[in-house]
């Protein structure tokens, strides 16, 4: 927000503090980037600007060092090696790529043997629109459907998955609902029937603890701007042992070990570097915290108005996600209403569409009590005075709206 | 080391750019949201489409932010929905890359793309055909007859792509003029950031997005657009123009050294024919080009051989290849690419450097010989 923008208020918040509005709720589209990041970026700006894949010269040889540690950095967050991962521009581009990528390969070096492709209803936009892609080029797609909490069915998993599976694609942690799925037990069927496990994870890394080997997970995507790190950079990971093989999406000078080409953005992948050692050392302490935080922002507004369901399961999910429904209120009206508080009605990729969400609606509610559902997304800089103004203006909302 | 003549493969970014790119990056909008940071970041992402438009005449909603160039020209050769496709041959590795099948257009001794050539192998197959031809060549500079080309592939249904990465402040783009139906663009050759780029529509033209995912860049392009990337682009595009008028400064630089590197021994490459103002591409006759870059790399100045994605590649460029160019000259020949910073001093740096390496290199040059 501008200065002219941005209303402050004083003292009636309660802590006194001055509250910048409107107030940034929305963490799950973009997570403000760490000051940490950024001061770790910026000499990779001007001081050494050098071409990464330059190797021949001193300009390059310090681009390319820096790149090197931040990939073992981003690696050291879920358990890999840094050769394991793959700098990309962001999460949408690891999805295509570990999707497409392993199907493409499947198809010209294994005579595609293993034509079906798993996921969840649930799952992104980009993972889904993948999957359609693979399924127009004869792949047999299988949706798997969520229970009333978001949460995967094992056994559904297990009678859909068999030898001629290629690929599973569950995301880690659901963008709207906060929702954790259980990959280390999908990781293990999946091994069983030797598919590969991809795992969407832009808004489970720095979020929750991930093993990549422990989850037995062969792809991973991540993103940068999710885990407060910069736009324009993200990562998959490629497990190499057993390996795993895909062809590339971008074609050209053969960076990242043929995976994918174009010159890489020096800048971001240090500060996505130092954004991932940042989670790794803190993700305990911003977790505890965030719970509190969300546990005081469900309880203020539960305790002081009726008619408020939380959506996704109550434990198996990410502190930083309320995703809430109000009854008798119609969606548009109280986003309108909470013009206070930069919230969210379901996922970004998808706020220019006024379907009601498709994530909610596969939890088995109606479009109505979809519409009406509000995800609040709290962060590391999300301030208790923040929550307690949040508190205020949904409940004094709410009640004027009902009347 | 404070030398640095590698323009072509990265530019130095500029304080102007990195200094909106600071702001931006203190904002938390992502662009797709619909709340007020939302929009205010949508509103800082068009104004550099309009500036990036502006830089190559071009529409604003026709322009597409990627990732990078190679991506835009990915984009462009697997998106445009021919078949059939033709690149000369010296195009950069990321047209050669998402083109295996394509068939090669020729070029004359000049590294000057054959447009009789181009005329014959339209006319042997009806196929509608895309055609990819760059408008200045990365390791020499020289500059293709792009507008003939096009009018060429027009007449013959084809579509044309220009990878104009190289030319933005080194020589006006002017997509109309140019006749290009796909310009890719990059910001990190004109002093912008690393990690975007643009491919630029002609009128009304589709293109099949390669990422599948959400409505970004009207469907053309998924993911949560690179705001800060996006906007320093957009700084570096309105700066590029200013860059025009300090071109007769670096032509002045690359002549002095180009004559002086000459009258010491060394060939130029691709001097006969009209190319950018920055680049000079220069085989010294006793040395291979990696052990020159390595040599140039000790004594402090920065250069290379061929462009930076082929870096650990061995075996001479495949446009010096294309151009003719005897074997020997082609794996001694080294590409020094100057830019907005580069000061008379760095100039005499590298003929004096050019001048150490050449009598060493003679010395053992000899031995070997004798």
């Amino acid at each position: 927000m501008s200065s002219t923008e941005a209303r402050h208020l004083g003292a009636n918040t309660g802590a006194g503090a001055n509250i910048k509005l409107p107030i940034y709720l929305d963490y799950q589209a973009t997570t403000p980037l760490d000051p940490r990041a950024l001061e770790a970026m910026m000499p990779y700006f001007t001081e050494h600007f050098g071409n990464p894949h330059s190797s021949t010269h001193e300009f390059g040889a310090t681009s390319a060092a820096a790149v090197e540690r931040a990939r073992e950095q981003v690696a050291s967050l879920i358990g890999a090696e840094a050769r394991e991962i793959v700098f990309t521009s962001g999460a949408t581009e690891a999805n295509n790529l570990a999707i497409k990528g392993v199907a493409a390969f499947e198809c010209e070096h294994r005579k595609g043997q293993r034509k079906r492709v798993i996921t969840v209803i649930t799952e992104h936009k980009c993972v889904i629109e993948t999957c359609k892609h693979l399924g127009r080029d004869g792949h047999d797609i299988v949706t798997l459907p969520v229970d009333g909490d978001g949460i995967v069915d094992l056994g559904d998993l297990a009678a859909a998955i068999n030898d001629e599976t290629l690929l599973v694609s569950v995301m880690g942690v659901n963008n709207e609902t906060g929702v954790i799925q259980p990959l280390a037990e999908i990781g293990a069927l999946c091994r069983e029937h030797g598919a590969y496990l991809h795992s969407d994870c832009a808004q489970a890394v720095g979020k929750i603890p991930l093993d990549v080997n422990a989850m037995k997970i062969d792809l991973m995507s991540i993103s940068g701007h999710k885990l407060y790190g910069p736009k324009g950079i993200g990562a998959l990971y490629v497990r190499r042992r057993p390996r795993v093989r895909l062809l590339a999406m971008i074609d050209g000078g053969g960076q990242e070990r043929g995976m994918r080409s174009g010159t890489l953005p020096t800048p971001c992948c240090v500060g996505f570097g130092e954004a991932c050692a940042i989670a790794e050392a803190e993700m305990e302490s911003d977790h505890e915290r965030l719970a509190q935080l969300r546990d005081r922002l469900l309880e203020g507004i539960t305790a002081n108005t009726d008619g408020v369901t939380l959506n996704g399961d109550r434990t198996r999910r990410i502190p930083g996600n309320l995703n809430l429904s109000f009854t008798g209120v119609g969606g548009e009206q109280l986003v309108a209403a909470l013009s206070d508080l930069a919230v969210s009605t379901g996922s970004a990729c998808n706020s220019a569409s006024v379907e009601p969400s498709y994530v909610l609606m596969a939890l088995g509610m109606g479009s109505e009590r979809a519409d009406a559902s509000i995800r609040f997304g709290i962060g590391r800089f999300t301030t208790e005075a923040e929550i307690d103004y949040a508190i205020q203006t949904v409940v004094g909302q709410l009640s004027r709206l009902r009347g | 080391m404070d030398c640095y003549l590698d323009y072509n493969a990265e530019a130095p970014i500029k304080p102007a750019v990195r200094d909106a790119m600071r702001d931006a990056m203190a904002e938390v909008g992502n662009p797709s949201s619909v709340h007020g940071y939302g929009r205010q970041a949508r509103r800082a992402m068009e104004q550099a489409r309009e500036r990036v438009a502006a830089l190559a005449a071009a529409e604003p909603g026709d322009v597409i932010f990627t990732s990078s160039g190679t991506e835009a020209n990915n984009l462009a050769l697997k998106g445009a929905g021919r078949d059939r496709l033709l690149i000369s041959a010296i195009e950069h590795d990321s047209v050669r890359g998402p083109a295996p099948h394509a068939t090669i257009l020729a070029v004359d001794g000049d590294g000057i793309l054959d447009l009789d050539a181009l005329e014959a192998t339209l006319a042997e197959d009806e196929t509608p055909a895309l055609v990819s031809v760059m408008l200045a060549n990365n390791e020499t500079g020289v500059i293709q007859p792009v507008a003939e080309a096009a009018r060429i592939a027009h007449a013959h249904g084809a579509l044309l792509h220009c990878d104009a990465v190289q030319a933005p402040g080194r020589l006006a783009i002017d997509r109309v003029r140019l006749g290009a139906d796909l310009l890719s663009l990059s910001a990190h050759k004109m002093g912008g950031p690393q990690g975007v780029g643009a491919l630029i529509l002609g009128d009304g033209l589709a293109i099949a997005a390669q990422l599948a995912g959400g409505r970004q860049e009207t469907g053309r392009r998924a993911g949560s657009e690179n705001m800060a990337g996006i906007v320093g682009f957009g700084v570096a595009a309105a700066l590029a123009e200013e860059d025009l008028a300090d071109v007769p400064r670096i032509a002045n630089l690359r002549d002095r050294l180009e004559t002086e590197i000459c009258a010491l021994g060394g060939a130029l490459i691709g001097n006969r024919v009209p190319r950018l103002c920055n680049t000079a591409c220069i085989a010294m006759p006793t040395m291979p080009s990696e052990t020159q870059v390595i040599a140039f790399d000790l004594a402090g100045v920065a250069v290379s051989a061929g462009s930076a994605c082929s870096s650990g590649k061995v075996g001479p460029s495949h446009v010096l290849e294309a151009m003719g160019l005897d074997r020997g000259l082609a794996s001694r020949a080294v590409r020094i690419s100057l830019g907005w910073r580069t000061s008379v001093g760095d100039v005499v740096r590298v003929i004096d450097v050019w001048s150490d390496l050449r009598s060493q290199g003679s010395g053992s040059a000899a031995g070997h010989e004798g």
